[in-house]
């Protein structure tokens, strides 16, 4: 659905995207993630047609985006960061003016109009004049005008920012209902959105591609080098974490008491599980143990250790 | 053709949807009004062979509120737009940049014309209650408001390339405001120099919009103004065209 190569776009001396490549194919939502400033808007831009890049191609359903900007721009449904709309339209109107505007006929426009308003949630308001509605509505009302005209692929840049909790749940269920219709590529910086809704992930900073990959894999991938919380009740913290230290797999070992408990966190060396160890280590030991755990790595961990290296 | 109907649909629309149009028309109706008052007493005072037609349109009244409308209605066309973002959604959307750019400066003249018709209703009246011709034929009429039409077409344009130029509205009326009020003046230089100054004189009737309109008023249709109006229009609106264009794709 999404074919990209080499996509450049510089502001004079400022690289803002950095000759990334990455394919999507149709059914998927693809979740973009990144830092601020990290690229993101500019790329979905030109997807969307709305800037050229300054070299490489994007192909949109098999159209170039540059050279056959008019018939890819009608497979695509985009909805800007912060929904610029004209807030002296009511909104049946500006939905009709828009579908009208991608290319609905005349006969489908009323059907496409009621599809998606109630889709949207927005047959109460429908009447209303956009600039009266919330902040809510308005992201819906966006979310309804990338939808009219039945687009092949979504493109929406953060829909779900600026919104209460309940709004960003109405959203985020709306977007899975999506997925059976459309192929999605949404960026956000919200995590636990990504792993929610997104089959692949693309991880951008500073321009490039840091991670392509399924949230499963992202996670698995950091996973390997996790670290162990071990909890139990020794007569001596600091000698205890010496012996712990001599354990095979054990890179480090801090401590903090916590009443007659000690939790020790364990970073272990890379590929290596010492819990086992550990637990037989205690029993020599006659420690009383209460947890011997690896949290699992979020995706969050893996956002934090793609896109932090060596800030300049 | 279709998508440009559509875009001059909502041009038209969107310039009716916000309250400085009725400010305008207002106040417009009001110097128009007075300036056909005006026109009427000055003529029950002298006698001469002067028409209410051509009263009507030669004056300061009429002038003064004629070139500030232009900058007033086109000052938003682009610029509200692209502050808004609004223009990210209508440009991805399947339009070509011509089409907008037409749409708008479509809108426009089409704003100028509203603006304008109620004026026919004044000599309407003036001719049923008098019974005197308000013109000495009906060519002063075809004239005069062809000429409006024209002067129009040319003001518009250079309103809607100053929006283009700024996401600043007022920005955008001070630029056109001032080039319009330049091509005026550079029009009444005719009257200071010498009669008998030869080329300049010259060139500056080929721009000089007071004479252009005491011409047409009269029923006078010169073709040289129609060319130059029709032809500098053109060329405006093309760099209009691509001065957007040009905006855009740096953004």
């Amino acid at each position: 659905m999404i074919k990209v190569e080499n996509l450049t776009k510089r502001y004079g001396s400022f690289t803002a995207v950095d000759g990334i490549d990455f394919e999507v194919q149709k059914g998927e939502i693809v979740g973009f993630l990144g830092p601020n400033g990290a690229g993101k808007s500019t790329t979905m831009k030109m997807l969307a047609g709305y800037l050229p890049p300054t070299s490489g191609r994007a192909e949109i359903a098999g159209f170039d985006v540059f050279t056959d900007s008019l018939r890819a721009r009608e497979r695509i449904g985009y909805t800007p960061e912060n929904v610029p709309l004209p807030l002296d339209m009511r909104v049946f109107e500006y939905l009709r003016y828009r579908a009208a505007l991608k290319g609905v006929p005349g006969r489908r426009l009323r059907e496409r109009i009621g599809d998606v308003l109630e889709l949207c949630g927005l047959t109460d308001v429908s009447r209303k004049i956009i600039a009266h509605l919330s902040k809510g509505y308005r992201q819906r009302v966006g979310l309804a005008d990338s939808l009219v005209h039945e687009p092949d692929l979504l493109i929406l840049d953060e829909p779900t920012i600026g919104l209460d909790p309940n709004q960003i749940r109405l959203i985020r269920n709306l977007i899975r209902n999506l997925r059976r219709h459309h192929t999605i590529l949404l960026s956000t910086h919200i995590l636990p959105e990504v792993e929610m809704l997104c089959s692949r992930v693309i991880i951008i900073n500073r321009g490039r591609i840091e991670a392509l990959d399924t949230p499963q894999n992202l996670r698995a991938r950091l996973g390997q080098s996790g670290h162990i919380l071990f909890d139990a009740v020794v007569p001596d913290a600091r000698s205890a974490a010496g012996m712990l230290r001599n354990i095979e797999g054990v890179q480090t070992v801090s401590h903090r008491a916590d009443g007659d408990w000690t939790v020790f966190t364990i970073e272990a060396s890379e590929g290596h599980d010492p819990r086992e160890a550990l637990y037989s280590h205690a029993m020599d030991q006659k420690w009383r143990v209460r947890e011997i755990s690896r949290p699992p790595v979020s995706l969050e961990d893996v956002f934090a250790e793609v896109t932090s290296v060596e800030e300049h | 053709m279709r998508r440009l109907l559509i875009l001059t649909r909502r041009e038209i629309a969107s310039a009716f949807h916000q309250p400085l149009a009725y400010v305008v028309l207002f106040f417009f109706l009001l110097v128009t009004g007075f300036n056909f008052h005006a026109g009427v007493s000055l003529l029950n005072r002298s006698s001469g062979s002067t028409t209410m037609v051509e009263a009507f349109f030669n004056t300061v009244y009429f002038w003064f509120p004629f070139v500030l409308a232009f900058p007033l209605v086109t000052m938003r066309v682009f610029s509200e737009e692209a502050k808004l973002g609004t223009l990210e959604t209508l440009m991805t959307a399947p339009v070509r940049d011509i089409q907008v750019v037409l749409a708008k400066y479509t809108g426009c003249v089409f704003f100028q014309i509203i603006l304008w018709s109620p004026s026919l209703l004044y000599f309407f009246a003036f001719e049923t209650i008098t019974g005197e011709k308000a013109a000495g034929a009906a060519g002063s009429y075809l004239g005069a408001y062809g000429m409006l039409l024209l002067m129009g077409l040319l003001f518009t344009a250079i309103g809607c390339l100053a929006s283009a130029l700024t996401n600043n509205q007022i920005v955008a009326a001070i630029i056109s405001f001032s080039a319009i009020l330049f091509l005026f003046f550079i029009g009444l230089l005719a009257f200071i120099l010498p009669s008998s100054g030869g080329l300049l004189r010259e060139l500056t009737y080929y721009i000089s919009p007071v004479e252009h309109m005491m011409d047409f008023s009269r029923g006078i249709v010169d073709t040289r103004p129609v060319v130059f109006y029709l032809s500098s229009s053109l060329l405006v609106l093309f760099a209009t065209f691509h001065v957007f264009q040009y905006r855009r794709w740096k953004a």
